[in-house]
């Protein structure tokens, strides 16, 4: 991200009708004040934001700025001060000064109103010189609390819906491990909070919308369980068992089953039962190897998996009752290795995996119709990647800084964020888009 | 005279084996001294009477020596008893490894596990868990996986050898728990391990 300032200035000084304002060390020209990532070379759509008024309105500023900057589709021009006749397009009073906006290089203007409900969105089309889309949107009354926050997020997936014809990925929350807690922080990194689980947690996921997690604990007590969110209240599916390891359990069926791993005595194999117990259906043989990290293609009907059963863990692909068994990466003329920790993309294209390269993991992905598969780190080790609900972005495990932590991999221009900014921080499973509560 | 040399005698042995004691422990009250003889027409049976009471009185030290000899020889089986226990407990605690990805015993895993055999088959009460572990190598979850396999090996060789099943609880830490910090082959190596806790029945731990 880096300030263009010289094309910026050039720009406005071609702008008719704008007042020169008090000298700031930000990009300053006359009647408005600007700052944002501006880079001619890279193909993304330049969107700008004009200031919100009203309680917290700086807040809402930066969190849409934000969100649509990590959308990774969007130059971001935040509009941070202007006189308001500099903005105001002229003849028109409900038009904007779209040759200002055109030579920021901003196809799109969102104006973001507060409104005794919650927000009034427009969005102005630059070269069309007028309104092309507009939304009301409710916002909790607790600003800035963990639901009002997820409700700005949605204006950003919405506006981007309105330029790009896709939702966006801001409304989405990470779930992911630090010790032997669960965590769940937004997808742009704030409002993180520690949930109530049983001891010694591990391998949190997902269900399908986002209202419930499945987890397990280790150690002496070992259990599938299921924690409902909004109540906070976590539930035992399965054990606690004796002799017995529960792990890596996901939602399957539509959110009415778990496919989870069992390891006992004689290795470890995957199991699926009801959400509401019955008896467990052995899904694989593993004869005394481990087979664990089940992920599901979006249809329900293919289960990838990693299995150690002929050597190092490996990927295995087989139909969702445990039948066709097959290996996914054991591709052509690639020495045998450690792959494991495969996530199923959710447009089903491709799986993404940790592979042991130079004896540190990487993250790759491998096209399930088959083909060369891609190469996405280098820098430090890299692992556990997990799929935002955009099938483009990625949230893994890192040790670039030197602690592990979480960040994000946009799979289209490899840019990487940092998410968490704690160290020991793993494991992590990203939500689908949340719904309305 | 006689009698006084006689008497001096005594005192003397009496001192020597009070002087002995006190090397070995703690220090006995001085013996009573034989009284001068009185001089008079009673002489004789107030020696006599002096006699009987010094020889009571001896009586009564050799029966208390006996009594703490007998003391400090439990005391001195107490304490090998509980070196013996320390021996016992360490034998049945000891780790053992594995090599890399691997849940395989090897012989010097073996050995160890030998060991622990016998003190099981003698104390019956006992309980164990075993837990396993990891390297901070490979994935995290699948570590886990990895840590119950070696637990459940163990397991599975102290079975084969008579120790009853329910007896033996086994759990996973992965990679959770290490025991030595480092990213190195010497560290990996005492991270992959099985380790053994007493659960129930350690407090007193007979020899096989």
């Amino acid at each position: 991200m880096r300030f263009n300032h010289v094309a910026l200035c050039a720009a406005t000084a071609l702008a008719a009708g704008v007042v020169k304002t008090a000298a700031a060390q930000d990009t300053t020209f006359r009647g408005v004040m600007i700052s944002g990532a501006y880079d001619p070379l890279r193909d993304k759509i330049g969107i700008a934001l004009l200031p919100v008024g009203g309680a917290y309105g700086d807040s809402i500023r930066a969190i849409v700025s934000r969100d649509m900057d990590y959308s990774d589709r969007f130059l971001v021009i935040n509009i941070d001060s202007a006189e308001p006749a500099a903005l105001r397009g002229q003849g028109n009073a409900a038009g904007l000064n779209y040759p200002l906006f055109s030579r920021l290089n901003a196809t799109g203007v969102v104006q973001i109103t507060a409104v005794p409900t919650g927000l009034h969105v427009s969005l102005h089309d630059v070269g069309r010189e007028q309104v092309i889309n507009v939304g009301e949107f409710p916002l909790p009354s607790t600003g800035l609390s963990r639901d009002w926050r997820l409700a700005v997020h949605r204006v950003s997936d919405e506006v981007e819906r309105w330029m790009t014809g896709q939702r966006g990925i801001a409304a989405t929350r990470i779930a992911y491990m630090r010790g032997n807690s669960i965590r769940i922080v937004d997808s742009d990194g704030a409002a993180e909070i520690t949930v109530p689980t049983e001891p010694e947690a591990g391998s949190p996921a997902w269900n399908s919308t986002g209202s419930m997690i499945t987890y397990t604990t280790f150690g002496t007590s070992a259990r599938v369980l299921v924690i409902d969110l909004s109540t906070g209240r976590s539930r035992a599916v399965i054990g606690p068992t004796r002799n017995t390891l529960y792990l890596t359990p996901i939602f399957a069926g539509n959110g009415a089953s778990l496919i989870y791993a069992r390891g006992g005595e004689t290795g470890s194999d995957l199991f699926s039962i009801g959400l509401n117990g019955g008896s467990p259906q052995q899904l694989t043989a593993g004869r005394g190897t481990e087979n664990s990290n089940p992920t599901l293609s979006p249809d329900g009907r293919r289960i990838v998996f990693v299995s150690g059963r002929k050597g190092p863990p490996e990927l295995y692909i087989m139909d969702s009752d445990g039948t066709d068994v097959s290996t996914l990466t054991d591709y052509d003329f690639s020495p045998k290795t450690y792959r494991s920790d495969p996530d199923w993309s959710p447009d089903g294209r491709l799986v993404a995996y940790q592979e042991r390269i130079n004896d540190r993991f990487q993250i790759r992905t491998f096209r399930v119709a088959g083909g060369t598969p891609k190469l996405l780190t280098n820098e430090g080790e890299n692992e556990q990647p997990s799929w935002a609900p955009d099938a483009r972005h990625l949230v893994f495990t890192s040790t670039r800084t030197g602690v592990r932590q979480l960040w994000v991999l946009d799979t289209e221009s490899n840019r990487v964020r940092q998410l968490t900014k704690s160290g020991g921080s793993r494991l992590a499973s990203w939500s689908a888009r949340l719904a309305e509560q | 005279m006689m009698l006084t040399r006689r008497i001096a005698v005594l005192t003397i042995a009496t001192l020597s084996v009070a002087m002995l004691d006190a090397c070995k422990k703690k220090p006995e009250p001085a013996p009573i001294p034989a009284a001068a003889p009185p001089r008079g027409p009673n002489a004789d049976s107030a020696a006599e009477a002096e006699r009987a009471r010094i020889a009571a009185e001896n009586a009564r030290r050799a029966a208390e020596r006996r009594r703490q000899d007998s003391i400090d020889a439990a005391n001195r089986e107490r304490d090998a008893m509980t070196r013996d226990a320390a021996t016992l407990r360490a034998t049945l605690t000891a780790t053992v490894h594995f090599d890399f990805d691997q849940s395989d015993l090897r012989p010097d895993d073996k050995s160890l596990l030998d060991a622990k055999i016998p003190i099981l088959q003698a104390n019956t009460s006992v309980m164990i868990r075993v837990s396993g572990h990891t390297d901070e190598r490979g994935s995290d979850e699948y570590n886990l996986a990895l840590g119950q396999r070696r637990a459940a090996a163990a397991k599975a060789y102290l079975v084969q050898h008579g120790i009853a099943e329910s007896r033996i609880e086994t759990i996973s830490y992965g990679e959770e728990r290490p025991s030595a910090q480092g990213s190195d082959e010497g560290a990996w190596a005492q991270n992959r391990r099985a380790e053994f806790e007493i659960t129930a029945g350690g407090q007193t731990l007979r020899k096989p």
